[in-house]
């Protein structure tokens, strides 16, 4: 596993030099400019149309906005995030994805380090139960984690949601972080224990430090998980509108609105904004965590 | 209090494990700190050093075990025994719910969309991701189409379900057209009469699957992507040299040397693909014989309240990825055994 992650950092090889004068050429860059307008197509036209007036959305097709008189507009936006719910919903959407990404990185950071650099019976298997964990789909845990959410009291709340989050994104946060931490030099943790450090010294101040750009790449992969999230949520929230995150009201609107195109549209681009800013400032830790996912589930 | 809360969250949680293992380090007394590798063998005098060194790692695995115990494990075993139970979890019911699950006309129809995915989307995916791969790593913008075909990555399936019924929308044949789909088709091909992709029986499962491959070549393409460009390219030049064409080089070649990656990424989009929810809940909320394994279950469990069939559907859901799961665990070891 720990191979690909490193291929991924290998720099361009000489493929491509070798082969980009070919007569091929042309035809390859015809080919790859279809599929990329393909697959861009389809955001591209939702943009669009959330910017259009509600009654052109109905009447016409969205490129046929770009013809004179050009109409766009904000209002959908301001009507979605004011009268559906959407303002309260992206606040929802924060209130649960930051602890649901916060809380399983500082608790898988501590057993991948315990994992990587201690000695004690069980070690072996008890990691291969973590690793035959990341598959396990979460519906099979649905039922027994509801009827304990609701003995506490607590399904309806984003305590709920945290802790699931928290041990759904547990087992890969630890292989992630355990395949990082357990590949750090001996030599560099040898002669902190010389020096008289102990394991948490080690680990506050050498480990995690080192560690930085795995807990990126984790922790802006988990992120993007639980922001786009839906079972979760739907399930453990129960549907209770004010804590409802956008997934979950935008599921809704498509169920009730139907054919709201002025209302979907600007709500689901709203949804897309914040995943998308981290993924274009942020696209290399992303394609990592990704890289390094492809075990999970 | 909103606010309030999260910021209880996310610094209570990391200020109680430091003063959790700080604490448990004076209370265990561990001075004297003995190194071992992360892979070497046992050295044998873990139990001879005290109690702090068989104590410390417990203590600090505890709060992970604590959560996949009560979050993980025990429902998983819960959730096999209440597949045995009726609708209330009451009595045992034997193999009733299987039975049903695999007789029901309703749930054969659930299991025959779930194979077509398994197949199409795979395919779909597989094909078009590494179509992506090697055809990027032959242009100078390779990074700008990479990213073009990644982007659905980083959207919900909720978007993606927006953005996609959008692009199947359909008015009746003479109106304007406003769904992408039908309008591209009404002008490119003549006579031909939009169609209601989303609810013709003959063409949802296929609309939906591929709305799947479009979330996911991206996936593929950036994990083959990586695999290819780990091949050496003196074994390339040299068959060049010898007079292979350029397919010759990709079928004999390239496609032998990528089969372990192609393996990781086929095995994976198995994995999510039988787990598919989003997209039909969004779509067409499994109307229409879209339904799938993972709706299917949500319904059980919403809608029918029966307790005893959702959990035998999430069962069949485990057996049919128990396969990759031990798949993960020997790749493990293997890796394991080469870095000695």
């Amino acid at each position: 596993m720990a191979d690909i992650i490193h291929t991924a950092a290998i720099p361009k090889g000489s493929m491509g030099r070798r082969l980009k004068l070919r007569p091929g050429a042309v035809l390859v860059n015809i080919v790859l400019i279809v599929i990329c307008l393909f697959w861009l197509l389809p955001t591209v036209g939702l943009l669009v149309s959330s910017l259009r007036p509600k009654e052109l959305i109905a009447v016409s097709a969205w490129w046929e906005a770009f013809q004179a008189p050009l109409r766009f507009t904000m209002e959908n936006y301001v009507n979605v995030l004011s009268r559906a719910n959407m303002g309260t919903s992206f606040v929802n959407s924060l209130m649960i994805a930051i602890p649901g990404t916060v809380i399983p990185m500082c608790i898988a950071a501590f057993a991948a380090y315990a994992f990587s650099w201690m000695q004690f019976k069980g070690r072996e298997w008890l990691y291969l139960v973590v690793i035959a964990l990341i598959a396990v789909p979460i519906q099979m845990t649905l039922i027994p984690v509801l009827r304990l959410f609701n003995n506490l009291g607590i399904t309806g709340s984003f305590l709920a949601v945290w802790l699931a989050h928290a041990a759904y994104g547990l087992p890969f946060s630890i292989y992630l972080l355990r395949n990082f931490i357990s590949q750090l030099p001996q030599s560099m943790l040898e002669s902190a224990f010389v020096d008289g450090a102990s394991h948490p010294v080690v680990f506050f101040r050498l480990v995690l430090p080192t560690c930085l750009p795995a807990l990126a790449s984790l922790g802006i992969f988990q992120f993007m998980w639980v922001w786009n999230d839906l079972l979760v949520a739907l399930i453990y929230l129960g549907g209770t509108t004010d804590v409802a995150p956008m997934t979950v009201t935008i599921a809704n609107m498509v169920n009730s609105y139907g054919g709201g195109w002025e209302y979907l549209t600007a709500a689901a681009f709203i949804s897309m904004a914040l995943p998308l800013v981290v993924f274009f400032a942020l696209q290399k830790y992303f394609v990592k965590g990704v890289l390094a996912g492809s075990v999970k589930e | 209090m909103k606010l309030l809360s999260l910021l209880l969250a996310i610094v209570s949680v990391p200020a109680v494990l430091v003063v959790y293992i700080y604490i448990t380090e004076k209370l265990i007394g561990g001075r004297s700190v003995r190194l071992l590798p992360a892979a070497g063998p046992r050295s044998g005098r873990a139990g001879k050093s005290g109690g702090a060194a068989f104590l410390r790692p417990w203590l600090w695995l505890l709060p992970s075990l604590l959560l996949l115990g009560v979050f993980l494990l025990y429902p998983v075993v819960n959730t096999i025994i209440l597949s045995f139970k009726n609708a209330r979890s009451i009595e045992f019911v034997g193999l009733a719910n299987f039975i049903h699950i695999f007789t029901d006309r309703g749930m054969l129809i659930v299991l025959r969309n779930n194979v077509a995915w398994l197949v199409f989307f795979t395919a779909g995916t597989l094909g078009l991701g590494l179509l992506m791969a090697v055809l990027s790593d032959k242009v100078r913008w390779e990074p700008v189409a990479k990213a073009a075909v990644f982007i659905p990555m980083a959207i919900s399936f909720v978007a993606a379900g927006v953005i996609w019924r959008f692009m199947f929308e359909f008015r009746p044949a003479g109106e304007v057209q406003i769904g992408t789909v039908n309008a591209v088709l009404t002008a490119l091909i003549p006579g031909f009469q939009p169609r209601a992709w989303l609810f013709d029986k003959q063409t949802n499962n296929i609309a939906l699957i591929v709305v799947g491959i479009w979330m996911w070549t991206g996936f593929a393409m950036v994990i083959l992507s990586a695999g290819l460009k780990g091949i050496p390219t003196d074994v390339i030049e040299a068959a060049r040299i010898d007079g292979a064409s350029a397919w010759q080089i990709f079928v004999r070649i390239i496609l032998p040397l990528a089969a372990p990656t192609i393996a990781v990424v086929a095995t994976t989009l198995m994995v999510n693909v039988l787990k598919i929810f989003d997209i039909v809940y969004v779509m067409t909320n499994g109307s229409l014989g879209t339904e799938v394994i993972a709706n299917r279950m949500y319904k059980e469990l919403f809608n029918y309240r029966h307790f005893g069939r959702a959990s035998a559907i999430a069962v069949i859901l485990l057996v049919a990825i128990a396969p990759v799961m031990i798949m993960n665990i020997k790749r493990f070891k293997e890796s394991r055994k080469s870095h000695g």
